[in-house]
């Protein structure tokens, strides 16, 4: 239709709209801030909610674009040259292919819909530019990171959405103990860039030592993939670091502790950086440079016990918890963990499949909780109970996205999920991954529907019920559109088994690690895991609305029982303490006694700054001694001095 | 048989005699005295000197120093004299007023 | 006589010995052909700053008690112990001057006054006119400080 008007630098155009509406907010909060009250809120909702609809409309031209041609690759012009030196060149520029159409459309598309929920949501909030101005400005580094055309920009956008995440989460900075959050996420997520950083010297060393062409635009993604088999020797290495990086900002382990605490900043927030965006960079990032990770399975082994054993532990975790969002939390770590198992078993077009239908379901849900939230001001859900009949669209929404979570056929959750669960069963190094795979999906049903039952089934426990009600028009639209993808959004991805084209996989199929037919399968085993995939889970969530919906007394009884293994389950298993032992507290320690007091106190300041003059003094004290006014003995001195330059001679 | 070494060596000793002279003692005037052993010492080596080169140059400083040292000497005292009327001491460790 | 001299008491004897001791010195420079200088010495030194030091001594008016007593301290027998240090040093110095010949004769006005004064009044002009100018400033100096209030 309108395809003739597309031009490539309309590409450029896409983060730059979230810029712009970063700018013009910002400048709005700082007006506001200096006249000592706020502007009035509908001008930056306005600017913060049209910018990224635009934008969402140029992926979506810029997507249908892409279909209808036969290249793969649509780049843009190019912005700016960044780094020129003879050994090495760096062009800031953009580039749409297929896996970053996929994403263009996920951020800009819920994105957007968060946004108009958060118009609702933080109205009356003293900061409301503020907060505007933020999430387009981290909706700017996303789309920096998803659009980059080499590993810097990706780096750039990268580090950004770190940035915005702190901003963010620390909010409402007043809150010491928010704003601890935030420092949180930003220096565990700096751990992690660490060895992302590391991954990129190596690369660069990889071409220093090796290239033979005189193209020195290493960095860039079509010189990496055509020159593939330079980094042959050095892939183990290369790989672990970077996926060091993705733990670090998809919540992983070790790296996974800032997003359960990253739960005190606003609810929108952790359903557009936690859910939809930013945890997916990690999987966007392994996706983008497959062809090095191709070239290790020992790194594919280690993704995928890396992602299962967080899924698992993760779900574990949800179990226990009271806070919703903090059960949310956690499923979005498990979640996390999935799409990695996914990676290390050779498919990251299916991580992106489950990417794409968790960012639907999963933003569902959070901003699900933050109209509960809004409407009960509280988070804990051993307080809640009966909401359905006071906010039904909240409710129905949230129990559509619980549906699709849990993997029920035919909402998102189960073509994703299920092509997950097949890709372990034949690809993992053993069938325990399958299992336990299947063991952790029928937990997160679990735990979801408890989620579910607690909060808006049975009788209330809230105090205040008359207070309750229904969440204005402005939120609940997005609750249902986004509840309407959770519908039909997988529908993209239906195996060619059931009748359906696998149109994503097909779209996203260059991005595999296997080049030729992925496995051999018989049909009959694959029915026989589908099954499974579907009933287990199912039979898990109904075991669960039934259990708490009843009087709870056995959950009690299970508690006591289960005693101090209970206690550390919901503790978290005390990770955060470890850590906190094992490297904060001597980091502290040392920082604190040794190199504040130690060096900076006495070396620095004593040795270097008072040193210099106290010397002085103490040796113009000692030699005014020898001043002692009798001209006698300064005739000595003078003599002997003339004695000794005698004997020198002599010599 | 005396040969120059001997005028250099009496020289040395005058010098040293002179030098120990000055810091010993403590009444100023004899400080003075002292330093003017000093000038005659040096004025020794210039006239053996000379002798041994045959030339005579070193008389005409001899000449020099000695019109020198008599007006050195002429203001020391007139210094001397001063100090006195003012502090009614003439011991060198009294006047030490550059102490520091 | 200069040692003597040194390691007097009383100033006024310290004074006649030095006296003492620059007659001696002008006999050596008699010794060594310098006649003029020699009487040059006598006249100078021992004529008139001598003499200047003997009215100085005595329009101090030193009283009995005013006479200072040396201790010996070990500063003291330092000092002289550097002396000695010295005087080793600058012998040995001098006597590690190789081949020193002994003194060749002299012509005839070797050191007498008329080649001196041709000396003084070519080669050493100017030195000598700044000499003069020296003394004039002495006898001011002398004077002024010597004024009494």
């Amino acid at each position: 239709m309108a395809l003739y008007l597309f031009k490539p630098w309309l590409i450029n155009l896409i983060p730059a709209f979230p810029l712009l509406g970063f700018l013009i907010n910002s400048s709005f909060s700082l007006v506001g801030a200096r006249r000592g009250k706020s502007f009035s809120e509908g001008l930056p909702a306005l600017v913060g909610c049209i910018l990224p609809m635009v934008s969402f409309a140029i992926a979506l031209l810029t997507f249908f674009v892409l279909k209808s041609t036969p290249v793969n690759v649509i780049p843009a012009p190019n912005l700016f040259s960044w780094i020129a030196t003879d050994l090495f060149t760096v062009n800031f520029s953009f580039a749409v292919d297929h896996l970053s159409s996929v994403m263009i459309l996920i951020i800009t598309g819920v994105g957007s819909l968060i946004h108009l929920y958060s118009v609702g949501y933080m109205k009356g909030d003293s900061g409301f530019a503020r907060y505007f101005s933020y999430l387009n400005l981290f909706l700017f580094f996303m789309l920096l990171l998803v659009l980059g055309e080499n590993l810097l920009v990706l780096f750039v956008g990268w580090e950004g959405v770190g940035l915005c995440s702190y901003l963010l989460i620390g909010f409402w900075f007043s809150d010491p103990a928010k704003a601890a959050a935030g420092k949180k996420a930003f220096i565990v997520n700096r751990i992690g860039d660490f060895g992302f950083l590391i991954g990129i010297f190596l690369i660069l060393y990889a071409f220093f030592s090796q290239s033979q062409s005189t193209d020195t635009n290493f960095l860039s993604f079509s010189f990496m993939a055509a020159h593939q088999q330079i980094f042959a020797p050095l892939a183990t290495i290369i790989t672990l670091a970077l996926f060091f990086g993705a733990t670090g900002k998809s919540a992983q382990i070790p790296l996974y502790i800032w997003l359960p605490d990253a739960m005190a900043g606003p609810t929108p927030v952790s359903a557009l950086i936690h859910a939809a965006t930013m945890v997916t960079a990690g999987v966007y990032m392994v996706a983008r440079l497959h062809f090095l990770f191709a070239l290790s399975p020992f790194t594919q082994h280690v993704i995928a016990a890396v992602g299962l054993a967080t899924a698992f532990m993760a779900a574990l975790i949800g179990l226990t918890q009271y806070d919703i969002k903090k059960v949310l939390a956690y499923s979005t770590v498990s979640q996390l963990g999935f799409m990695f198992l996914a990676i290390g078993a050779g498919s990251p077009p299916t991580a992106v499949f489950h990417l794409m239908t968790h960012a639907f379901f999963k933003a569902c849900l959070f901003l699900g909780a933050g109209s509960v939230i809004h409407a009960a001001h509280d988070q804990d859900i051993r307080n809640m109970g009966g909401f359905f009949r006071k906010m039904p669209i909240t409710a129905i929404t949230f129990l559509i996205s619980t549906l699709a979570i849990a993997g029920v056929p035919p909402l998102a959750g189960f073509f994703s999920k299920d092509e997950i669960l097949l890709w372990t069963y034949c690809d993992a190094p053993s069938k325990i991954y399958y299992w336990l795979a299947v063991l952790t999906a029928g937990l997160t049903a679990f735990y979801m529907f408890r989620l579910f039952t607690y909060t808006f089934l049975g009788k209330t426990r809230h105090p205040h019920p008359e207070h309750l009600h229904e969440s204005p028009v402005v939120m609940t639209i997005p609750l249902m559109v986004l509840a309407l993808l959770a519908i039909f959004g997988g529908f993209v991805g239906v195996p060619e088994i059931l009748g359906g084209e696998n149109q994503i996989g097909h779209w996203l199929s260059s991005y595999s690690f296997l080049i030729d037919e992925p496995f051999e399968i018989s049909l009959a085993e694959m029915w026989r895991v589908m099954a499974i995939s579907t009933l287990f889970p199912l039979c898990m969530g109904i075991l669960s609305v039934i259990l708490y919906s009843r009087n709870l007394n056995w959950a009690k009884n299970l508690k006591s029982r289960l005693g101090i293994f209970y206690r550390l389950v919901s503790d978290k298993f005390r990770v955060d303490e470890i850590y906190d032992f094992l490297f904060v507290r001597p980091l502290v320690f040392i920082s604190r006694n040794l190199l504040w007091k130690g060096i900076d106190e006495k070396l620095v300041d004593g040795l270097m700054v008072h040193g210099g003059p106290s010397m002085a003094t103490f040796s113009a004290r000692m030699l005014s001694l020898l001043q002692s006014g009798v001209l006698g003995s300064y005739l000595v001195y003078l003599w002997l001095g003339l004695v000794v330059f005698l004997v020198m001679a002599v010599r | 048989m005396i040969t120059i070494y001997h005028y250099l060596i009496l020289s040395a000793i005058l010098f040293t005699l002179g030098m120990v002279g000055v810091v010993i003692r403590k009444n100023i005037l004899i400080v003075l005295m002292s330093i003017e052993v000093l000038m005659n010492a040096i004025n020794l080596v210039f006239i053996a000197v000379a002798r041994y080169w045959q030339l005579m140059d070193g008389h005409v400083v001899v000449f020099f120093v000695i019109a020198v040292a008599a007006a050195e000497a002429a203001i020391g005292l007139a210094i001397v004299v001063s100090v006195f009327r003012n502090r009614q001491t003439i011991k060198t460790t009294d006047l030490r007023l550059m102490r520091g | 006589m200069v040692l003597l001299m040194i390691f007097q008491t009383n100033p006024i004897a310290s004074a006649v010995y030095l006296v003492f001791g620059f007659f001696g010195l002008a006999g050596i420079y008699v010794l060594l052909s310098a006649p003029f200088v020699a009487v040059l010495q006598v006249l100078v030194y021992v004529g008139a700053i001598m003499v200047l030091f003997i009215f100085v001594l005595m329009l101090l008016n030193l009283k009995k008690e005013d006479l200072i007593y040396d201790k010996v301290t070990w500063k003291k027998i330092g000092v002289v112990l550097l002396g000695l240090f010295f005087l080793g040093f600058l012998s040995y110095y001098f006597i590690s001057i190789p081949d020193l010949l002994p003194f060749t004769p002299v012509a005839e006005n070797f050191g007498e006054p008329k080649a001196v004064g041709q000396y003084l009044f070519t080669n050493y002009l100017i030195p000598f006119e700044l000499t003069s100018i020296l003394l004039l400033v002495g006898i001011i100096g002398a004077v002024v400080l010597g004024k009494k209030d």
